[in-house]
């Protein structure tokens, strides 16, 4: 039997996802393009028996999930761009005290005030800290709304395996759109028993959760071991999803919503036969760098595409480290390219001598 | 022989590494005290502060949870609303709860929400030094009011416990302080009763403690005790400012 598909906003598909997943603590403030977020978790997170609080702002917001999280619940916030940037300090907070936590950032366009449209503006702050100190965050980009769904229930597992801040990068369609997905079933997995949570001592030790560490060498030794969480994660947690690119001389390298216009733009190519393929980073941190590696010795050149002024380049740069070309298209200050403007730029591409 | 005076249960058996004379201690001693008394210490989860009472941790035999500076009462209204059964308590100083954190402060008052908070005010920023605080008073000398607090350059010092008074989710708010041996008493009082208020389900409670830090204030133990009585006492009158079921 087929199952029956969902037809949702992408940020209520997020929520439900969450809910679904045994998210039962939600805060946030207020900020377009998410609202639906937190205007979803209002109705539904109390009949799933959990709580929801608007907060006073997302410094409250991240906090709470940072409490939250440590009496064992599964915990998540939303927001936007500068409600993720006033968020970095209590995301290295978790990352120091090893808090599991779900943060989606729903993207729009910036610096500053910006404008409330979708943008991919935040992958610096997302993938290479954004807060202070040696650690990161996993994550997670999808580009359609079935993606959404299944890559929320994916980033609670992995927050409470690695006890870390997961974030699930959106941006204002991916949050905005509607379309059809199938309802996948959440399963647990199995996961570590969270014998660290701090819920009054009753019948053991009384426990501390705390970044703090001012003995000597012990901050150092914190960093080794974070460190190996996250070389752990480097090599099993990557994934990333390809288009054509076995024959392909160009890869085009995109991510989220610029993917998703990217590849309707590479189909179209196909047809004609030009041999254009599409490389998609689902998760950017950890980046598949190995695999982009493979390509460019394979002698494939690339095209990163991408709605800002060139970050995620950066980390394809890197991985190809010069042993092939690399150039890059993008439109900042939250505008949406069109598939025909995209099809151009990767035709021009494709076309030009090397 | 009975024993009438012991180290209560809920402190680890360490001696205290705060500066001679320093409030903290006999704050952390006080707190210590109720929740045996009270019989909470396994039902309890503090929350220790960015600021001196930071290493709360290494006293406090109960769980303790830390927290980025000002944000206790963010994190602490979380705890309580996942887990209603367990005792929830802030441990903040003057920087933490009156400066960086007033708006955590004020929005867990207005939510009425179910929880104790320690708030320790002693006129200066301890840990990074001795600089302003909020509740720095006037004429008062910090390393970053060389010339002594003035108010036409640095304004008022802030009265967190009639601010926070005005709110109508507040249920319990009183000022103690740590100078004499009756007000210790009745610091301790307010402490049980802040406690016993969340035990209750009444939501929002704040003892504010006049506390000592003669380290940064440059005074002798003796001498920080007399300036509180004679000179931050002026400022910070003690009593209760909130009663609701008394009406006050
Ligand atoms: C975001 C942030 N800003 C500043 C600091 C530095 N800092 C550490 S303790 C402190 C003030 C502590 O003063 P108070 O809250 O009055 O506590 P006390 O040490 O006096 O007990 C400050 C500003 C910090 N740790 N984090
Ligand atoms: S600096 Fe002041 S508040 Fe900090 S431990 Fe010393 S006396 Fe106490």
């Amino acid at each position: 039997m087929r199952k029956k598909l969902l037809f949702k906003k992408g940020n209520e598909a997020i929520a439900e996802a969450a809910i679904l997943a045994g998210c039962r603590f939600y805060a946030g403030y207020p900020i377009t393009p998410q609202n639906e977020i937190p205007e979803y978790m209002a109705r539904r997170m109390p009949e799933a028996g959990g709580v929801f609080i608007q907060a006073e702002s997302e410094i409250a917001s991240i906090n709470m999930v940072y409490g939250a999280s440590a009496a064992g619940v599964r915990a998540m916030t939303s927001s936007s761009s500068p409600g993720i940037s006033l968020m970095q300090e209590a995301i290295s907070f978790l990352a120091g005290a090893e808090l599991p936590a779900v943060i989606v950032n729903i993207q729009r366009g910036g610096p500053g005030l910006g404008n409330i449209t979708a943008s991919q503006g935040d992958y610096f702050q997302a993938v290479k800290g954004g807060g202070h100190g040696d650690y990161r965050c996993l994550v997670y980009s999808p580009f359609n709304l079935q993606e959404s769904w299944d890559l929320t229930m994916l980033a609670f597992d992995k927050a409470d395996e690695y006890r870390i801040p997961v974030m699930l990068l959106g941006d204002g369609v991916i949050g905005q759109m509607m379309e059809p997905f199938r309802p996948t079933k959440y399963v647990r997995p199995r996961l570590p028993k969270k014998d660290w949570i701090v819920n009054g001592c009753k019948g053991r030790a009384p426990r501390v959760i705390r970044s703090l560490c001012m003995g000597p060498g012990e901050l150092e030794q914190k960093n080794y071991d974070l460190c190996k969480k996250y070389d752990a994660i480097r090599k099993k947690e990557v994934i990333f999803d390809e288009h054509n690119v076995d024959d392909a001389g160009l890869v085009v390298v995109a991510f989220g919503v610029a993917a998703r216009i990217a590849l309707s733009a590479v189909k179209e190519l196909r047809e004609q036969g030009r041999k254009v393929g599409l490389f998609r980073p689902v998760t950017l941190f950890p980046f598949p760098e190995k695999r982009i590696a493979e390509m460019a010795r394979k002698g494939k050149r690339f095209m990163v595409v991408e709605m800002n002024a060139g970050q995620m380049v950066e980390d394809v740069r890197l991985a190809v480290s010069g042993a092939s070309g690399v150039t890059f298209y993008g439109r900042p200050g939250g505008v949406v390219f069109t598939p025909e403007e995209l099809y151009k730029k990767i035709k021009a591409e494709y076309s030009r001598k090397k | 022989m009975e024993k009438t005076f012991a180290r209560p249960r809920s402190l680890k058996t360490v001696p205290f590494r705060y500066c001679p004379g320093c409030g903290h201690s006999l704050i952390h001693r006080l707190i210590a005290e109720c929740i045996d008394e009270l019989g909470i210490r396994e039902k309890v989860v503090g929350i220790a502060p960015v600021g001196c009472a930071v290493f709360s941790y290494d006293y406090f035999n109960f769980d303790i949870l830390e927290s980025a500076h000002g944000r206790p009462p963010a994190v602490a209204t979380a705890l309580k609303r996942v887990m209603p059964q367990k005792i929830i308590f802030s441990y903040q100083g003057d920087g933490d709860l009156a400066a960086i954190g007033t708006s955590e402060i004020i929005h867990a008052a207005a939510r009425g929400e179910n929880i104790s908070v320690f708030f320790v005010n002693n006129a200066n920023y301890g840990m990074t030094g001795g600089q302003m605080a909020p509740t720095t008073i006037l004429g008062q000398r910090t390393t970053t009011t060389p010339g002594g607090r003035s108010a036409a350059t640095e304004g008022y010092p802030l009265r967190v416990s009639e601010l926070l008074a005005t709110i109508e989710g507040a249920s319990f708010i009183q000022r103690v302080s740590l100078d004499t041996y009756g007000e210790v008493t009745a610091a301790k009082s307010a402490i049980s009763r802040a406690f016993r208020g969340q035990m209750e389900g009444r939501g929002f409670s704040l003892v504010e403690i006049l506390s000592p830090c003669p380290t940064d204030w440059g005074f002798s133990p003796k001498a920080s005790l007399e300036w509180i009585r004679t000179a931050m006492k002026k400022v910070y009158p003690t009593g209760v400012m909130k009663d609701r079921d008394k009406g006050i």
